[in-house]
């Protein structure tokens, strides 16, 4: 028999190698999936790991997704990191649009090119709103921030789905439920002509840099790991728990709603009941596997990337369903949560 | 009247689904452990559940197919928490999202399915009396075999030696090892019955409540039911009694929303999810009668030695 041996300090190698091997069991389980749905493994693996960074066109695809994941991953792993369990960023990040289209809706044929910037603050304001609910009611009733974050997510559908059903739904529209296509004046800035790529992967970049520094080079991230890592530490050091509570918060619902916002001014440009792309649900596997730290979280964005486009090609190529990215997704997070326990303990044979 | 005793005899339907997943979640968080994953695990095991009935037409095979289904998954995640000392909540989550992509991955063959002529119950004698027969006594029998369970269960815990060790284990694992009890081994029992009622639940929304599969059909109930097991402070009565009150806010949505109310049908589908957080807000905000009610070791992980 084998059993776990506490390691004296966590192992800094397997910290690194476990993702990897995480991806590595994912692989496997898909080639023996693939090969169980009669498909031929390799053409299955390749559409989710060559395809997708095969051209130009297909890496700037790849972008495109990556950018609200990688976003929404960096709030969330402040929020972890400070052991807040904010797992509603799937409501902020349609709050977010929804703030953002409200914006976006109010510009007129001579708004100036610049009108894109608001419509993102918009954004940003609309999923702090969403977060701030969160924080306030574990702040002042103690609410368990898990399951208020997550009805939220449900609330905020019907919200999305009452507005575009109803007041916002365009007049001329042949009663679709979606709003006006936003004014070119409100679309994020294209980064090369003939591609989808804009701004928001700029934004990103400089997101990353600049949680960077926060996590490891200011005071405030200090603080904020330090109530996650020991709470007791944390309040004997004089640290408030509830600041801590409010900036996770408010910092992961603003990314959120900034990523929603760049969706609807950018690659959708209107606001319909399909602008929950369940973004929010797989960021969380992304922070984790990006190992709440901002360069991990770049390198699993563009991973989770691929198991999207992945998945829409495996249902136009090989016919399979869509829902096989999920499927990808969950086993990633699975095999990486099994692997870290690799970090904190050894195996030894029982003797 | 008669609308009445129907709104009644629906919301003991709807609220059978969340009895169950919330008693299972109830008997897991009683050892001290908490499985995010139950949305996951209903909506894996109503899509066993549904393709049971629909190759077999019986119910009672698609139930246990579910509770096999829902029970398997929560032993990979007990392992995985138990014996690896993994994070209870990030694995649920990973349990959560998984469950929701497999489902929806398995299940597609199924959305065109539909279960044949359901069956309708009637008690004799009792379903012929005027309004109680139609509110109460004409239920699916798992309506009836969620109030016993909820018996069986507070008898259990409250008054029998293997009840009063799994509640030990959930206060204090290290005093229960001390004693000489297997609190892993008792933890991923727990952790697996659990799962098999969350199952069982979620078979009962494909086969008997909607009678057919849905992507994401369980619409939150598998979160609903873990609210439930805060706002009942740990005691399978008060779980019972949620799970009803959950049930008739969904109900009541529905009926108001068929009787054509003056509000959008948007706010009132949002009304269980409001209700949830309104009284998650109004059970929590006494802490230290959460704290007191609340199994200590709960969230916690146990190594010994």
């Amino acid at each position: 028999m084998l059993r776990l041996e506490a390691r004296p300090e966590p192992s800094r190698a397997m910290s690194m190698a476990s993702p990897l091997i995480a991806l590595a069991i994912t692989v496997v389980i898909g080639t023996v999936l693939f090969v169980l749905l009669g498909k031929d493994p390799l053409r299955g693996l390749a559409v989710f790991f060559i395809e997708p960074v095969k051209s130009a066109y297909a890496l700037t695809e790849l972008a495109v997704k990556a950018t609200p994941l990688l976003l929404i991953a960096l709030g969330l792993a402040v929020c972890f990191r400070s052991n807040v369990w904010n797992i509603g960023a799937e409501g902020q990040f349609i709050l977010g649009a929804i703030f953002a289209s409200g914006v976006a809706m109010q510009a007129t044929p001579s708004t100036g090119d610049w009108f894109f910037v608001p419509v993102l603050i918009g954004g940003v304001f609309g999923g702090m709103c969403w977060a701030g609910i969160v924080a306030l009611l574990r702040d002042r009733f103690n609410a368990n921030e898990i399951l208020v974050s997550l009805m939220l997510v449900y609330v905020a559908e019907q919200v999305l789905n009452y507005l575009v059903y109803g007041p916002w739904k365009d007049p001329a529209g042949y009663n679709f439920p979606q709003t006006i296509t936003f004014l070119k004046s409100t679309q994020v800035p294209k980064l090369f002509a003939g591609y989808r790529v804009n701004v928001g992967v700029v934004v990103a970049a400089v997101a990353v840099a600049a949680f960077w520094v926060l996590l490891f080079r200011t005071y405030a991230g200090f603080q904020l790991q330090v109530g996650g890592l020991a709470p007791a530490a944390a309040r004997y050091a004089g640290f408030s728990s509830r600041k801590a509570l409010w900036t996770a918060l408010l910092l992961s619902g603003g990314m959120a709603g900034l990523a929603g916002g760049l969706e609807v001014a950018g690659p959708l440009g209107q606001l319909t009941p399909h602008v929950p792309a369940g973004y929010g649900f797989a960021a969380i596997i992304v922070a984790f596997v990006g190992r709440l730290h901002p360069v991990g979280i770049v390198l699993s964005a563009i991973l989770m990337s691929m198991f999207y486009i992945g998945g829409e090609l495996a249902q136009s190529r090989l016919g399979l369903p869509k829902s096989l990215t999920g499927v990808f997704q969950g086993l990633l997070l699975f095999s990486l949560l099994a692997c870290d326990t690799l970090v904190h303990y050894r195996i030894r044979r029982k003797t | 009247m008669d609308q009445f005793a129907l709104l009644i005899a629906a919301t003991l339907n709807s609220g059978t689904v969340l009895a169950f997943a919330a008693l299972g979640l109830l008997i897991n968080e009683r050892a001290g452990i908490v499985n995010l994953g139950a949305e996951g695990m209903m909506l894996v095991a109503a899509v066993a559940g549904f393709a049971t009935a629909v190759h077999t037409g019986n119910d009672w095979l698609a139930f246990a197919a579910g509770a096999i289904a829902g029970g398997a998954l929560a032993a990979a995640f007990g392992v995985l928490v138990i014996w690896l000392n993994t994070n209870q909540y990030a694995t649920g989550l990973a349990l959560s999202l998984f469950g929701t992509g497999f489902a929806a991955f398995v299940g597609i063959r199924y959305t065109q399915e539909k279960l044949g002529e359901q069956h309708s119950f009637h008690i004799p004698v009792l379903g012929d009396l005027p309004f109680v027969g139609p509110a109460l006594f004409r239920q699916h029998p798992m309506v009836y075999l969620a109030i016993a369970l909820t018996v069986a269960i507070a008898w259990f815990l409250y008054r029998s030696r293997a009840g009063l060790v799994l509640r030990a284990v959930g206060e204090s694992p290290e005093s229960a090892h001390a004693l000489g009890y297997p609190v892993r081994r008792i933890r991923l029992a727990a952790v697996i019955v659990g799962g098999a009622l969350c199952g069982v639940a979620g078979a009962y929304i494909s086969v008997v409540y909607t009678h057919l599969w849905v992507e994401g059909m369980t619409a939150g109930k598998g979160w609903i039911a873990l609210a439930l097991t805060t706002f009942a402070t740990w005691r399978p009565a008060r779980v019972l009694l949620g799970a009803y009150l959950f049930g008739g806010v969904t109900m009541l949505q529905l009926q108001l929303q068929g009787e054509g109310v003056q509000v959008s049908s948007q706010f009132l589908t949002m009304l269980p999810y409001l209700a949830t957080i309104v009284v998650l807000v109004l059970i929590s905000r006494n802490a230290s009668f959460i704290r007191v009610n609340m199994p200590a070791s709960i969230g916690k992980p146990f190594f010994p030695g």
